[in-house]
C-alpha cells in the first residue's frame, strides 16, 4: 500500500488516529471488487485443482484487507487487533474441532 | 496515579475512556465483534454440516442464482466504501458529507436486503421452505441472521443521519460515525465468507 497517501490526524490517549486518503480507499475498493470479480469466474472457468485453494486466498486476502484498511486495524491500537482476532482464532478453533468431530473434512 | 490522572483529564474531551487510554465505546464494539465471530462461526459451521443433507425439496445447485448473488455482494462490498468515506468526512467534520455517505450506504444496504427479499421469496417459490430439509434450515438460518444484521446496520446507519442532522450526538462525532462503520463493515466482511463458503463452494 502507498504510505504516502497515509494521513495522521493526531495522536492522543494511546489510539492512533491514522488513515489513508479517499484515494486510498477507493484503490482498496477496487482491488476487492477485482478480487470478487475472480472469486465469480471460478464458478464458469474449471480451474481444476486450484478451484478451492484459489477461492480461500481470494476470500482471506478481502477478509484482511477490509479489516485491515476499511476497519482501520493496520493503523490503529494493537489492543483492537487482539480483541477481534483472538474471538476470530477462538471461532474457527472452535468450529474446526466441531467439524472434525463430525468428519466433515474426510467427505 | 499521576498516569491516572493523566488519562483522566483529556479524556473528558473525547468522551470516556479507559485506563488503557482507549475509548471504553472502541473497545466495546471489538470485544463485540469478536463474540460476533462466534456466533457466525457456530452457523456457518452449521451450514457446512448440513449443505449436502437434502431429503426432500431441491439441491443448492439447483436454486442458487450467482449472477444475482454477485452483484448483491458488489453492492455490499461497495456499501464498506461508502461507509469509510462517510468516516473519514467526520473525521474533517463535513456533516454534509458525513449524511451524505451515510445515506449512500443506507441504501446500498437495503437494496442488498431487497436482493435477500428476492432471493427468498424465489427459493420459497421453487419449494424450498424452512423446514424443507436440514440443508434449507441451516441456509435460511444463516443467510437470515446476517440479513438482520444488515437491517440493523441500516437502521443504525439513518438513525445516525438523523442525530447529526439534529447536532445531538453528544460525544466524539467522528467516534460514533467510526463505531457504526465498524459494524457495518463487520456485516460486510461475514458476507464475504457466506459468499465463497455457502454460493461458490458447490456441495
Amino acid at each position: 500500500m502507498d504510505t504516502a497517501t497515509a494521513e495522521t490526524h493526531g495522536e492522543a490517549h494511546g489510539e492512533k488516529h491514522e488513515h489513508m486518503s479517499d484515494a486510498g480507499y477507493i484503490r482498496i475498493a477496487l482491488i476487492l471488487a477485482a478480487i470478487t470479480a475472480l472469486e465469480v469466474s471460478t464458478y464458469y472457468v474449471d480451474f481444476g485443482p486450484f478451484f478451492m485453494p484459489s477461492l480461500m486466498i481470494m476470500m482471506v486476502v478481502k477478509f484482511v484487507m477490509v479489516v485491515s484498511y476499511f476497519m482501520h486495524l493496520k493503523f490503529d491500537n494493537k489492543v483492537f487487533s487482539f480483541l477481534f482476532y483472538t474471538g476470530l482464532a477462538l471461532a474457527l478453533f472452535v468450529y474446526i474441532v466441531a467439524l472434525a468431530t463430525f468428519k466433515f473434512f474426510l467427505q | 496515579m499521576a498516569d491516572t490522572l493523566h488519562a483522566a483529564g483529556p479524556a473528558s474531551d473525547h468522551g470516556h475512556h479507559s485506563a488503557t487510554g482507549l475509548s471504553n465505546n472502541k473497545l466495546a464494539m471489538w470485544l463485540f465483534l469478536g463474540s460476533e465471530c462466534l456466533l457466525f462461526g457456530g452457523l456457518i459451521s452449521t451450514y457446512m454440516l448440513y449443505r449436502g443433507r437434502v431429503s426432500d425439496g431441491p439441491h443448492p445447485s439447483q436454486v442458487y442464482d450467482i449472477p444475482f448473488t454477485s452483484v448483491s455482494s458488489f453492492v455490499l462490498l461497495m456499501s464498506s466504501l461508502t461507509m469509510v468515506l462517510a468516516v473519514t468526512a467526520a473525521q474533517r467534520n463535513d456533516d454534509s458529507k458525513t449524511n451524505l455517505w451515510l445515506t449512500v450506504t443506507a441504501l446500498l444496504g437495503a437494496t442488498f436486503i431487497g436482493g435477500q427479499v428476492y432471493e427468498f421469496t424465489t427459493f420459497y417459490r421453487e419449494g424450498m421452505g424452512f423446514t424443507t430439509s436440514l440443508f434449507t434450515s441451516s441456509f435460511y438460518t444463516l443467510t437470515g441472521f446476517h440479513g438482520v444484521h444488515v437491517s440493523v446496520g441500516v437502521i443504525l446507519l439513518l438513525a445516525t443521519v438523523g442525530i447529526i442532522k439534529r447536532n445531538k450526538v453528544t460525544g466524539n462525532k467522528a467516534e460514533s460515525v467510526e463505531l457504526v462503520g465498524l459494524y457495518w463493515h463487520f456485516v460486510d466482511i461475514v458476507w464475504i465468507v457466506i459468499f465463497t463458503l455457502v454460493y461458490l463452494i458447490p456441495a
